[in-house]
Parts: C-alpha cells; sequence; structure tokens
C-alpha cells in the first residue's frame, strides 16, 4: 500500500489497477484520443432522430399493450420451428464437439489433430451466426434447415473449446491410475476423462441450449427460417404491438429456460 | 459403488438399478423429443434444394477467388466505423450496467422486494435480446447508421454486463466492508474503498469480453442497416459480388483476431 508522507503526517492511498505509471498513463492518454477521434467520427442526424423518438415511445409503450392474437399462427409458428431447431442442433452439435473437443486437447490428442481440431474451432468461433446463416441459406436454400446447420457449426466451435480447456484441466494422476491398469485410450476416456468432465459438459450443454434459442430468433432475419422472420416482418410494418408480443414470448422463454438450467447446474454441483 | 452379485461373480457398476432406469428414461425423452424435432425440419425442408449443396458450395468458393484485394481501400472507413460501434457501444453498456448491477445485487440493493425484481427485469430483457434485433427496431426509430448500432450494442450489453457484474458483487467478502464501516466511514467511503476495489479485477474482466464479442456482433449490425462492415457485406452479397465478399469476411478475420490479441495483452495488464 503506498504512504505519502505529506506536511500534516502520513497519508495512505489507494493502489492503482495498474501499478506501472507509464503504462497507465499512456493507456489513459490513448483513451483520450481515441474516444476524441472515435465520437468526432459518429454522424448523428438529430431531425431524424426526434422524427423518430415518437416512433420509440409508440414502441415502448406497445409492451403495454402486446397483441397475441391478430398474427398468433405465424409467432406460434415462428416459435415452433426456432424450438426444434435449437434442440435439434444443441443435440448435434454437442456430439460433433466431443469428438473435436478430444482433438483438440493437448494432453491427449496427438499435434497434427490438435491443430485440425483447434482450426476448426477458431473458424468457427470468429464469424459471427448470421455471417455463417447466409452461406448455409445459399448452399441449403431458405428454412429451417440452414437455420439448424448454422446453430450446429456455432455449438461445435463454443463446446469443443469449452470441453478441450476442461480436459487440459482434469487431474493427470486419475488418468495414470487408469493407464497403469492397461486401460486403452478408449477406456482411459471413458474411465478418467469422462467422469472428471461430465458435469461441467452438462451444465454447458444447458448454456448452449439457452444460447440458441435465442440465436435462432436472429437467423431468420436472413432467411435461415425461426421467429426471426415474423420479427423481422412486424418491424417493418411497424406493427409494433405484434413486436412487442414476439419479444415478450421470447424473454419469457428465455427466462423458463435460465430458471431451469440454474436448477440442472445447482444439482450437478 | 454398487456391486451386482451375477452367476455367483461379483461386478461393479458406477450407479445402482434405479438411478440406471432413471437415467435411461432421461435419455428416452430427449431423444423422442429430438427425433420430433428433426422430423418437423425435415418435413419443412425441400431436399431438391438442399441436395445440390456441395455442388451451390462449390460454385461459391470459385466465385470468391480470387479476391479482389482493391475493394480493400474502400473497407477502412466501414472497420473504423465498426470499430467504434463496439467501443462507444460497450462504454455506454457499462455505464448504464453498472448502476443497474448494484441495483440487481442482494447485499448492495436499496429493496430486495421492489428494487431487485425490476433490476433483474431489466437485465433479462436486455440479454434475451440480441443486437441484431436492437438495431433491427432502432434503425426505425432513430434511423440508419452507426448512431443506431452504438446504442443496439449498448442496450445488448447492459445485460450481459450487468449479470456477471452482480454476480461478483453478490460474492464480494463481506468482512472487509465491515472492516471500512468499523473505520466510521460514510456509505459513499464504504462503497469506494470496501467494495469497489473487489469487484474491480472482475469489471476489468467481464467489460473487456463484452467489448471482445461486440466487436464480433458489430460486423453484421450493418445487414439491417445500423452501419459498419455489415452495410458493405450485405451490399455485395445483393449484388452478387462475392469477390468483394471474400476480401470482407477476411477483414472481418483480420479484425476479430487483432481485437482477441488486443484484448488478451490488456487482460494481462490488468489481472
Amino acid at each position: 500500500m503506498p504512504l505519502i508522507h505529506a506536511s500534516d503526517g502520513v497519508n495512505w492511498k489507494k493502489k492503482h489497477l495498474i501499478a506501472n505509471p507509464y503504462i497507465r498513463i499512456g493507456l489513459a492518454f490513448t483513451a483520450v484520443v481515441y474516444l476524441a477521434l472515435a465520437l468526432s467520427s459518429v454522424e448523428v442526424n438529430w431531425v431524424r432522430v426526434q422524427e423518430g423518438l415518437g416512433r420509440g415511445a409508440a414502441f415502448v409503450g406497445s409492451f403495454l399493450h402486446p397483441d397475441f392474437t391478430s398474427r398468433w399462427n405465424e409467432i406460434f409458428e415462428g416459435i415452433l420451428e426456432s424450438l426444434t431447431m435449437t434442440i435439434v442442433s444443441t443435440a448435434l452439435g454437442i456430439l460433433l464437439s466431443i469428438p473435436v473437443g478430444i482433438g483438440a486437447a493437448g494432453n491427449i490428442a496427438p499435434f497434427p489433430v490438435y491443430f485440425l481440431c483447434r482450426s476448426i474451432i477458431a473458424v468457427s468461433r470468429t464469424f459471427p451466426e448470421v455471417i455463417i446463416a447466409i452461406f448455409f441459406v445459399a448452399m441449403f436454400g431458405f428454412g429451417a434447415l440452414a437455420g439448424m446447420l448454422t446453430l450446429t457449426f456455432a455449438t461445435i466451435g463454443f463446446m469443443a473449446k469449452l470441453l478441450a480447456e476442461d480436459i487440459e484441466d482434469i487431474d493427470p494422476v486419475q488418468t495414470e491410475a487408469i493407464r497403469s491398469t492397461g486401460a486403452g485410450f478408449f477406456q482411459m476416456l471413458t474411465w478418467s476423462v469422462q467422469p472428471q468432465v461430465m458435469p461441467r459438459l452438462i451444465g454447458l450443454s444447458v448454456y448452449r441450449l439457452d444460447i440458441n434459442f435465442r440465436e435462432s430468433a436472429v437467423i431468420g432475419i436472413v432467411g435461415a427460417g425461426g421467429i426471426g422472420a415474423t420479427l423481422n416482418t412486424s418491424i417493418d410494418r411497424y406493427e409494433y404491438d405484434t413486436t412487442a408480443a414476439i419479444l415478450i414470448v421470447i424473454i419469457v422463454i428465455v427466462m423458463c429456460a435460465e430458471y431451469v438450467s440454474g436448477i440442472i447446474r445447482k444439482r450437478l454441483q | 459403488m454398487p456391486l451386482i452379485k451375477k452367476n455367483g461373480a461379483v461386478f461393479w457398476t458406477p450407479k445402482d438399478s434405479k438411478k440406471q432406469l432413471m437415467v435411461w428414461f432421461g435419455w428416452f425423452i430427449g431423444l423422442m423429443l429430438i427425433f420430433l424435432s428433426w422430423r418437423s425440419i425435415s418435413a419443412n425442408t425441400i431436399w431438391v434444394f438442399a441436395a445440390d449443396a456441395p455442388e451451390q458450395l462449390r460454385l461459391m468458393i470459385m466465385r470468391m477467388f480470387p479476391p479482389k484485394f482493391e475493394y480493400l481501400n474502400k473497407l477502412w472507413k466501414p472497420l473504423w466505423d465498426t470499430l467504434n460501434i463496439a467501443t462507444l457501444g460497450t462504454l455506454l453498456g457499462i455505464v448504464i450496467a453498472v448502476p443497474v448491477a448494484f441495483l440487481a445485487a442482494s447485499n448492495t440493493t436499496p429493496s430486495r422486494k421492489l428494487v431487485r425484481p425490476f433490476a433483474m427485469l431489466i437485465l433479462v430483457s436486455s440479454r434475451s435480446v440480441n443486437s441484431l434485433i436492437w438495431a433491427l427496431l432502432l434503425v426505425t426509430i432513430v434511423g440508419p447508421g452507426i448512431f443506431a448500432g452504438i446504442i443496439a450494442i449498448a442496450l445488448r450489453s447492459v445485460g450481459f454486463v450487468g449479470k456477471l457484474l452482480y454476480e461478483a458483487i453478490e460474492e464480494i467478502d463481506r468482512t472487509q466492508v465491515e472492516a471500512v464501516t468499523a473505520t466510521g466511514a460514510a456509505p459513499s467511503q464504504v462503497f469506494s474503498y470496501g467494495i469497489v476495489p473487489q469487484i474491480m479485477p472482475a469489471f476489468a474482466g467481464i467489460s473487456l469480453y463484452r467489448w471482445d464479442i461486440n466487436i464480433r456482433e458489430s460486423t453484421i449490425l450493418g445487414y439491417v442497416g445500423a452501419g459498419g462492415i455489415g452495410l458493405n457485406l450485405s451490399a455485395s452479397l445483393s449484388i452478387l459480388a462475392w469477390s468483394q465478399v471474400s476480401v470482407i469476411l477476411i477483414s472481418v478475420l483480420g479484425t476479430v483476431i487483432a481485437s482477441e490479441w488486443i484484448s488478451a495483452r490488456i487482460r494481462k495488464m490488468l489481472i
């Protein structure tokens, strides 16, 4: 703790977050210069914003009287499609992410396999789901199949990375114990690696289910099925009451999913 | 660990039979759900279109190569905009998220019955709605441009930063707060000397992590008109200029890798 000797005795000062003063001041200076440049390049058409504020207020107000009825069929079908996409893509994604994750764990995979699996993870994690969806739509045509494959692809990168990190962190003593009984590679995986990573894997799967549902609401904007298309149409038509209804349905489902996944994760620990 | 006697020999199983039955039942329900979902997707798919996907992929790759690298000169401004949307959006998001997080944490909230559920509702709503949907809405409200993008990123970040931050606040060490209170400190002093130093590392980590995600998300906001490189992506796709699309993808890849490198460096410095 830094102490400062002042004329009236010794004062105590709070510790800085960054200890090195040169880096601290340098970072602060860079931040200020960047902020000035960035803010000056933001063009805001205040007249347009003022015009839009009424529409914004109408949108916020529509949450008080959401319209579930007039487009109920579209909403119901969209949500159902989103849910089916979510379930299949999460299951398929986890299934495929397990071999990739095992291959990407440095402590049990040989280098060529490690490199290949890490590359798959990197590509899958770099591009946002929407960009991947655009390409899958171009390949497989409009609809839920393209969306399902997009989410599967994104799930592989997410799950495999975390699984690989988890496998790299396991207790090597247990692996050694199983190996010393004369177990082969797959027996080692089942009896030493699997029991150690399983609780976290299940927790992550539930979390990814949640993410996939939220993402499934978005990729419909580029034609990959799900509730996104309905949402997009309702916004384009300025039917804010329907928009609010869809958003409320999404929020409620996400809240339920989070509540259930919280219970599941607590039980596993 | 249960042991099972069979034909005079003793076998070891990891679970007893009742638990095993429950596990099998769970698997059964899960697999049924997956199967039904898959059937519904399959029924709505025109398989004739889907079947020539490999051919489509081959054509797409052929059209994308060679990338038209001259186009990169037109991308610097959109890339700068993308960076600004992510950074300014993250900053605005943090400014809103910090007070909400303190209202949501059960040990700092002024009222657990009234204020906390309201703060939680803000966080959940913000998190449930993707930034692209926020952007879609904001483009119709404030008009197209990077201003809509910044607000969209900010609105999505509030839930993320707020949630992780309030969890960090709830995990702080009570004794340090008590120690500061015992010296006769005012509430504001307790706050800045007892609570803030404990959550600062977590806060810095969370903010950086969100900034990283936001860089990725801001690359597509332009697709709905909210500024940044997504605007060029949607324009190039709509005129089928695939050799420009590949340049855009490469620059997105470069931006994301650069941002990950920067955030890893800053993280090392801070934590």
